[in-house]
């Protein structure tokens, strides 16, 4: 299992647990656990609309690419933690993190 | 002001609604298009013109752009009528059961049938969080440039890391008495060259550049006079300035559409399937914009969508004449 902490636009947090081996990156989990993320651009790391901060396990995450850092520079609200959900695939590897999301809903 | 009168308004010029054109034209109704964008396209052109879209029938790959290109030849014939650049604003029913849509600009279209193929809403700037900014929008606060020349000789604070802010960076350097930009990184991903030119503006005290930073709080007694700036250390500066800048890019927003007395459930409009409508006697709702059990959001999805509400649209347009459905390998496509 995979376990990933997820605070909310409302400030409610919540312990997913999503079984290993789904190929799915984190926003389409998200999707899946029923978060209403607008995801304008469906993952392309165009809208930002994932866009999160990483409150834990930063250091396991894959590099951003350049798309996802040109994303963020457009966004206001983005500090050193933010990354898009979008551009996370899951994996074994992120296990623990922990992250807020604060880009754009339904 | 500027009066339109046509068969259908169409409200986006999305692929979708781009295509609900096509349609409309071979039965023989006139529509005008009406976006928020300065161009056609919608999300394609806007977000992501070069990505390749594979599931478009008959194209195993075809360029976002290209398929806008290829829908506005395909409507051409019909000869569609535009108000680009323009936000709806408002809908009026008359008493024969006609809409009138008047937009920000003051154009009124005068429609038998509305359709809102407007994706996820009309893109307006995403603003910073910085409290009370909209009290100053107007009075020193704006989200785009439309008239350099009222920068001329004036104090200018920008912010933003994207290729606008870049831009408008350098273009207003040459016209502002004081340009600032605020940026929060410390470096500029987007065009290398604006970038490059962008920090040389900074050596040569043309510009003053301000990174690792953003702006907390803004005053002005009517009019902005002063922005503080926060930098990486917690720092705060106040800067005196006659106008403001955030240049953030857009996002979609459903805006005014959602006073329409429209079903509306989570920022999309319910439709009925059997032709698309809306609770509203004559009005359709097709493509991103409407939800119905099963929805999928695609463009092909889309373009089905606006087969049947041609059909009902028409018994709006010619109430006393009878529709026969017509193959175009047949009968071709009949221009107007």
């Amino acid at each position: 299992m995979i376990h990933i902490k997820v605070e909310d636009n409302k400030g409610e947090v919540q312990d997913l647990e999503i079984p290993e081996g789904i190929n799915l990156n984190l926003m389409e989990t998200l999707k899946a656990f029923e978060y209403p993320l607008r995801a304008t651009c469906g993952g392309m790391a165009l809208c930002s609309d994932c866009h999160c901060q990483v409150l834990e396990g930063w250091d396991n995450l894959p590099e951003a690419q350049e798309q996802e850092l040109i994303t963020l520079d457009t966004r206001p609200d983005a500090t050193g933690a933010s990354r898009l959900a979008c551009q996370i695939k899951l994996s074994e590897a992120i296990d623990g993190l922990s992250i807020r999301l604060i880009g754009e809903n339904e | 002001m500027e009066h339109i009168k046509t068969d259908i308004c169409i409200i986006g010029a999305g692929p979708v609604g781009l295509f609900a054109v096509f349609e409309a034209g071979l039965l023989k109704m006139r529509c005008h298009i009406i976006d928020v964008l300065p161009q056609v396209g919608g999300q394609l052109s806007e977000i992501y013109p070069q990505k390749p879209i594979y599931d478009i029938p008959g194209f195993p790959v075809i360029n976002a752009q290209d398929l806008v290109n290829g829908l506005m030849d395909q409507i051409e014939t019909f000869k569609p009528t535009f108000s680009l650049a323009e936000r709806v604003d408002t809908l009026e029913r008359l008493d024969d059961g006609s809409f009138i849509v008047r937009t920000n600009e003051n154009t009124e279209v005068h429609s038998k049938v509305v359709v809102i193929a407007g994706g996820l809403g009309c893109f307006e700037p995403r603003k910073p969080a910085i409290e009370g900014l909209e009290q100053f929008e107007g009075k020193g606060v704006s989200y785009m440039v439309r008239n350099p020349e009222l920068y001329r000789d004036k104090k200018l604070v920008l912010s933003g890391g994207g290729d606008s802010a870049l831009d408008w960076t350098i273009f207003l350097s040459e016209v502002a008495s004081r340009v600032t930009l605020v940026h929060r990184g410390d470096t500029f991903r987007g065009a290398p060259d604006s970038a490059e030119k962008v920090f040389d503006l900074a050596k040569s005290g043309k510009i003053n550049l301000i990174l690792q930073s953003h702006i907390t709080s803004i005053n002005g007694n009517g009019h902005l006079k002063e922005v503080t700036i926060q930098g990486k250390n917690n720092e705060q500066t106040n800067l005196e300035t006659d106008y403001l800048i955030p240049l953030f890019g857009l996002t979609p927003k459903l805006g005014p559409i959602a006073e329409w007395g429209l079903n509306i459930d989570k920022s999309a409009i319910e439709v009925n399937t059997f032709d698309y409508s809306t609770n509203v006697e004559g009005i359709f709702a097709i493509g991103d914009i409407n939800t119905y059990p099963g929805k999928l959001k695609l463009i092909l999805c889309g373009f089905h969508e606006a087969a049947l509400m041609a059909q009902s649209a028409f018994k709006y347009v010619y109430p006393d004449q009878k529709l026969s459905f017509k193959y175009t390998t047949v009968y071709g496509v009949n221009t107007f």
